[in-house]
């Protein structure tokens, strides 16, 4: 049950968004896992039948930490013809897309994002399956929507052939990891994966989650949903910084990075620090020729959702003027229980030409849509 | 900014033990021994390698000892320099790094004693955190007790991150002893360096990521701080994050505020909200300044709500600024004075009383 608490007044509701608008960050899912077969070697099948997908952490199935909504979603997305939330297509136009005028959907597949396995040849296997289902049963059927390469990002070599595989085909926009992989992912053995996305003019998607092993934070293990849920900006932090400190960015003029669902708050506070930190230590990253700020606001993107809310919106300006208003895509996470609604999820009366960008223009122009 | 003329508090200086061996007459007969008998290597924690920039300006280096050593060195470099009426030593020798909870527990009370005789002895103006062996919740919570009644040990100390998130239940002993006695709880920048200082994505290349990755370790900690019902058990308890800056704050509290309003289901002990609890429990030591300019500084105290949560602090012998150039001059007098005099008397009662008999 939701309860409003707060007084919403301030918030300006759009009622039928004027404009069409981009929604970076959808969530569809196999109504069950066998809907993926025809796609994928006999096998792997038999494998999966047998060991199941064992993931980097204690249960064969289900969330290390309980969600706080069943399969973390939204209650009334549950489609009517059964299966999970964000299982059913028409469901999701019927409930999602149409109402809230999407023009361009990018798919994220997290339900699971099998670059997480630690078995590697799964690992590809079943990213290269997900990815043939996801143009046939998602992409050719609904023109709006986009897809994400699954990648098995833990294997270098095997990333690359998937992402050969599947750059020539124009459904596909971006190549997606996980934040939690199991080595910082700025560190060289994911630099063919970055070089392979770069070579094919797609920005790299690195959305919350994953399972690389090591505790959700340095500290250890936390007990509770809540931490593991916050934690993710904390990763995200991490993730970004070993981006830009390894020299991703110097290396690779090409290369394009999308933080999804991270939030983005934190981002100046990151740049302030590392900067301040690079002006004394620079002598440790010679391969450095700018301030890590600089690599960030050409070459970074982040997702709106969860968008962070302060008590006084107006920060939230002070935010994005010193993110940029063109670095920002909206995201709803459809069909997730921390949606952030497209009519609603912006508190701020803001001005048309940066409301266009936010929604769709940085999207369009990430993705050379 | 010349802060010399206010008498400020320094809320985090570093005192640096020579070398092991100066351990030695404060250790007991069996440790002694081990010393010398097993060779200990001395405990120099990777979160300051001896010659990196930032663990020391290079004009607080002298030719012969490490940087923090010299006691004489200290007041001119800062305590004079500076006019601070009191100083808190968090000294940052690696016994919260060992494995065998004998072994921290004897080197962390011979580590105390010698801060009490060689430091706190010597200079009236010099108070210090506890150094407790985190690695045995009961005996941190028996060191605690030992320098109690010492009232120029102002402050527990613990590293940014250590075994276990510190909201664990674990550790409650220790906060009860801190909130019985009225100290506050010192987190510092260093991990004991049990798992990858990151949040779940691995043990990074470069010691400029690892000094980058202290403030996110302190996000993880408050949020484990405030979700495990620390502050609604003990709220009395004061908290003081050290040596990793402010700005990180206000985006954090937005998240774990907008995530404690949808799954207080989860941790209904949590009966405020988080930005209310470290408003009124939490504090942050000034250094570093990682804002760019003052208008980002003035912006990110405004975005925290309250001018009430900065102490201020030298990192005496770490490089965060250079000069006198401690604070930007912008702030104004009132802001100023409050960074430096009145938030750190607030927080540490223990300085207020002894400062004023």
């Amino acid at each position: 049950m939701n309860i409003e608490v707060r007084d919403r007044s301030e918030a300006p509701v759009v009622a039928l968004l004027p404009t069409a608008i981009a929604d970076c960050d959808i969530h569809h899912s196999p109504k069950d896992l066998k809907r993926i077969y025809p796609y994928l070697e006999r096998r792997w099948q038999q494998h999966i039948a047998e060991y199941g997908l064992i993931p980097r952490q204690a249960y064969q199935a289900g969330p290390a930490y309980a969600k706080g909504q069943p399969d973390a979603s939204r209650r009334d997305a549950w489609p009517p013809s059964g299966g999970r939330p964000g299982s059913d297509l028409a469901f999701m136009a019927e409930h999602h897309l149409d109402p809230n005028n999407i023009e361009l959907g990018v798919l994220n597949m997290i339900r699971p994002h099998p670059g997480a396995f630690p078995n590697l040849d799964l690992s590809a296997a079943v990213c290269r399956a997900l990815n043939e289902w996801q143009i046939a049963e998602w992409t050719q059927k609904d023109r709006r929507l986009k897809a994400s390469i699954l990648v098995p990002y833990e294997d270098g070599p095997a990333a690359v052939s998937e992402i050969e595989r599947c750059a020539g085909h124009p459904d596909f926009v971006q190549v997606l990891l996980l934040t939690r992989t199991v080595e910082p992912m700025g560190q060289r053995r994911y630099w063919p994966i970055y070089e392979a996305a770069a070579s094919a003019s797609l920005p790299v998607g690195v959305h919350a989650f994953g399972f690389g092993g090591s505790p959700p934070s340095g500290g250890g293990w936390p007990s509770y949903y809540i931490e593991d849920m916050v934690g993710h900006a904390q990763s995200a932090q991490n993730a970004l910084t070993s981006m830009v400190i390894e020299g991703i960015f110097e290396r690779l003029a090409n290369f394009r990075l999308v933080l999804i669902e991270t939030g983005f708050a934190w981002l100046p506070a990151l740049c302030w620090r590392l900067d301040n930190i690079w002006a004394k230590l620079k002598s440790e990253t010679p391969h450095l020729k700018r301030p890590p700020s600089e690599y960030i606001r050409d070459r970074v993107w982040l997702t709106t959702q969860p968008m962070e809310e302060p008590e006084v919106r107006k920060h939230l300006f002070d935010i994005v003027d010193w993110i940029g208003w063109d670095k920002l895509l909206f995201a709803s996470d459809y069909p997730h229980w921390d949606y952030d609604e497209p009519a609603r999820a912006l508190p701020l009366a803001i001005d048309p030409a940066q409301r266009t960008k936010l929604f769709i223009g940085n999207a369009k122009a990430v993705y050379r849509i | 900014m010349n802060v010399a003329s206010l008498g400020g508090i320094d809320c985090d200086i570093h005192p640096a033990l020579p070398a092991l061996r100066s351990l030695l007459p404060y250790l007991d007969d069996h440790w002694r021994d081990a010393v010398i008998q097993r060779g200990v290597h001395e405990l120099n924690s990777i979160a300051y390698p001896d010659n990196a920039p930032i663990t020391a300006r290079t004009d607080f280096r002298s030719s012969g000892g490490r940087p923090g050593s010299d006691l004489d060195l200290l007041r001119a470099h800062t305590l004079d320099h500076f006019g601070s009426k009191a100083a808190i030593c968090n000294c940052l020798y690696g016994v919260q790094l060992l494995f065998s909870e004998d072994m921290a527990s004897a080197f962390a009370r011979a580590l105390n004693t010698w801060i009490a005789r060689e430091w706190l002895d010597r200079e009236p103006r010099l108070r210090a955190s506890i150094i407790v062996p985190l690695q045995s919740p009961e005996r941190a919570v028996d060191e605690i007790e030992h320098w109690a009644r010492d009232q120029r040990f102002v402050q527990v100390l613990l590293p940014a991150m250590a075994d276990l998130p510190y909201g664990r239940r674990t550790y409650w002993p220790i906060y009860a002893a801190a909130e019985r006695h009225r100290l506050p709880i010192g987190i510092h920048a260093g991990s004991s360096y049990r798992h990858p200082v990151t949040a779940g994505v691995g043990w990074p290349s470069y010691y400029t990521e690892d000094y980058a990755a202290q403030a996110v370790g302190f996000q993880s900690q408050l949020t484990s701080l405030v979700c495990e019902g620390v502050f609604s058990k003990f709220p009395n308890l004061r908290v003081v994050l050290m040596e990793s800056g402010c700005s990180w704050l206000p985006a954090h509290l937005w998240r774990l505020t907008k995530y404690w309003r949808s799954l207080r289901m989860e941790i209904p002990w949590v009966d405020r909200s988080p930005t209310e609890i470290v408003r009124s429990n939490v504090r942050l030591t000034l250094q570093p300044i990682d804002t760019p300019g003052e208008e980002e500084l003035l912006k990110t105290i405004d975005h925290i709500g309250t001018d009430g949560l900065l102490l201020f602090s030298t990192d005496y012998p770490h490089w965060q600024f250079d000069g006198d150039e401690i604070l930007p001059a912008e702030l104004g007098a009132d802001l100023i004075r409050k960074i430096t005099v009145d938030n750190p008397l607030e927080t540490y009662s223990r300085i207020k009383e002894t400062l004023s008999s």
